[in-house]
């Protein structure tokens, strides 16, 4: 019963408000109709804008997270052939030393993200996460990883120590690993 | 003269204005006062006031829901408890998960009260879900609380995996190292999803650095998790429980028209 009169209600109120339109000739552009669109189109601006602010919100601008580049000591200090796990811990970066030079591979698992470990008897980097598999060079060959060890750029400092830039990363699988810096010859 | 005495404090008691003015209706076992016990409180109102005598029946609902409901009551209060001692910081977390452990009265108790029930819920939520997937009862006109139960599941597992980082250690640390790198492949939103690259979208300004407030899990990140568990989620997890007890009584079914 009740959802009937509503319906004969619903409309009666659509029959008013036809002919009354027309005879004020308010239409769409009406000026209180207009005031009155404008007034939500600004309130529902002013909550959008708000709500960016709280999305941006979640982005901090400074962080307090260790720094990117580093100095990895002095060439000789390492051994042809060997994975250095010296500065695994603290930088999460393996630095090879091969005969022409020098690579710096980044400590993360291409597959989700956590750190492989370096089997020296095996020669190979073993992620215990989900036991994907890399070659000393970084290269996948077991497991779930997608795409080979990211290298990061390493150079010589002034003072003739090794210079690690993490921020710069070097991919195999584009071509990466034959640009300037993801090499280092000595 | 015993008898008495007592029949005289009881209407002492329950002819006070304090008492009156809590419970509005008298003791008679009658239907209407039965039905106004469900009606006039603001918590049992959500449940209908009958049930159809074979909805009672253990084997009609195995009680999940229920039970899941009920170590939802356990965890929000050992969760309280819990927050008395814990500091969501690098330094302490660890730290407060041994102290509760091992020195706090009653801790291990505590924490391990909300350990299982966060495993139990987890277990129950599914088989409340495959129950009511066997019978059926997501069929019209309940579909839309079938919806309302999948974002319940959904804040359970979530619930579960912020809950997963709080104690800090080595096997919270690399699920969530895991869970939040899954974000990194997010559709336009990850910096190694589709289109994320070409959209600018790096490890520095992505859907995973959001969640984590930075780009490593670190003190940010545990702060986050903490606020996500402890509140935010929880909060909207009653909501939506308040909906979907509702929705089961104006849906029909078990508490159907009778």
């Amino acid at each position: 019963m009740e959802t009937n009169t509503a319906k004969v209600d619903e409309k009666a109120a659509v029959v008013e408000a036809g002919p009354l339109k027309k005879e004020i000739g308010l239409g769409i552009g009406g000026r209180r109709s207009f005031l009155l669109k404008l007034g939500w189109a600004g309130f529902a601006l002013f909550l959008s804008a708000w709500m960016v602010s709280f999305m941006r919100l979640f982005f901090p601008r400074c962080l307090f997270e260790p720094p990117m580049t580093f100095k990895a000591g002095y060439p000789w200090e390492y051994t042809v052939g060997v994975v250095s796990t010296r500065f695994q811990k603290e930088y999460r970066v393996w630095i090879v030393r091969e005969g022409e030079g020098f690579y710096a591979l980044f400590g993360q698992c291409t597959h989700l993200g956590c750190t492989p470990v370096w089997w020296e008897g095996e020669n190979k980097f073993k992620c215990p996460c989900h036991g994907s598999g890399f070659t000393k060079e970084g290269i996948n060959y077991e497991g779930p990883a997608p795409r080979p060890l990211e290298r990061v750029k390493v150079t010589l400092a002034a003072d003739g120590q090794l210079l690690v830039d993490k921020s710069i990363r070097f991919r195999q699988e584009r071509g990466e690993w034959e640009k300037q810096g993801a090499f280092l010859k000595v | 003269m015993l008898t008495e005495q007592r029949e005289k404090i009881k209407e002492i008691i329950t002819e006070s204005q304090v008492y009156k003015s809590i419970f509005r209706r008298g003791f008679e076992d009658t239907t209407k006062n039965r039905v106004l016990a469900i009606f006039g409180n603001v918590f049992l109102h959500l449940h209908p006031p009958y049930v159809k005598r074979h909805a009672l029946k253990f084997t009609h609902s195995w009680c999940m829901g229920g039970i899941t409901f009920l170590l939802f009551l356990v965890l929000c209060f050992t969760g309280v408890f819990l927050c008395f001692y814990y500091h969501p910081d690098k330094i302490n977390a660890y730290r407060d998960m041994k102290y509760f452990e091992y020195d706090v009265p009653f801790g291990v108790v505590l924490r391990n009260m909300h350990r299982w029930a966060a495993h139990l819920m987890v277990i129950t939520v599914w088989l409340h879900m495959t129950r009511v997937f066997m019978t059926g009862s997501y069929k019209p006109p309940r579909e839309f609380n079938w919806v309302v139960g999948v974002l319940l599941l959904v804040l359970t597992l979530l619930l579960s995996f912020t809950g997963y980082l709080l104690t800090d250690d080595q096997l919270g640390f690399w699920a969530v190292t895991v869970g939040t790198n899954m974000a990194r492949a997010t559709p336009l939103l990850g910096h190694e999803g589709p289109f994320g690259e070409q959209l600018g979208v790096t490890a520095y300004n992505d859907i995973r650095f959001a969640l984590l407030g930075g780009s490593v899990v670190g003190g940010n990140a545990l702060l986050r998790a903490y606020v996500w568990h402890c509140v935010a989620m929880p909060v909207t997890a009653i909501l939506f429980l308040a909906v979907h007890f509702w929705r089961t009584r104006k849906d029909g079914g078990t508490a159907g028209p009778l």
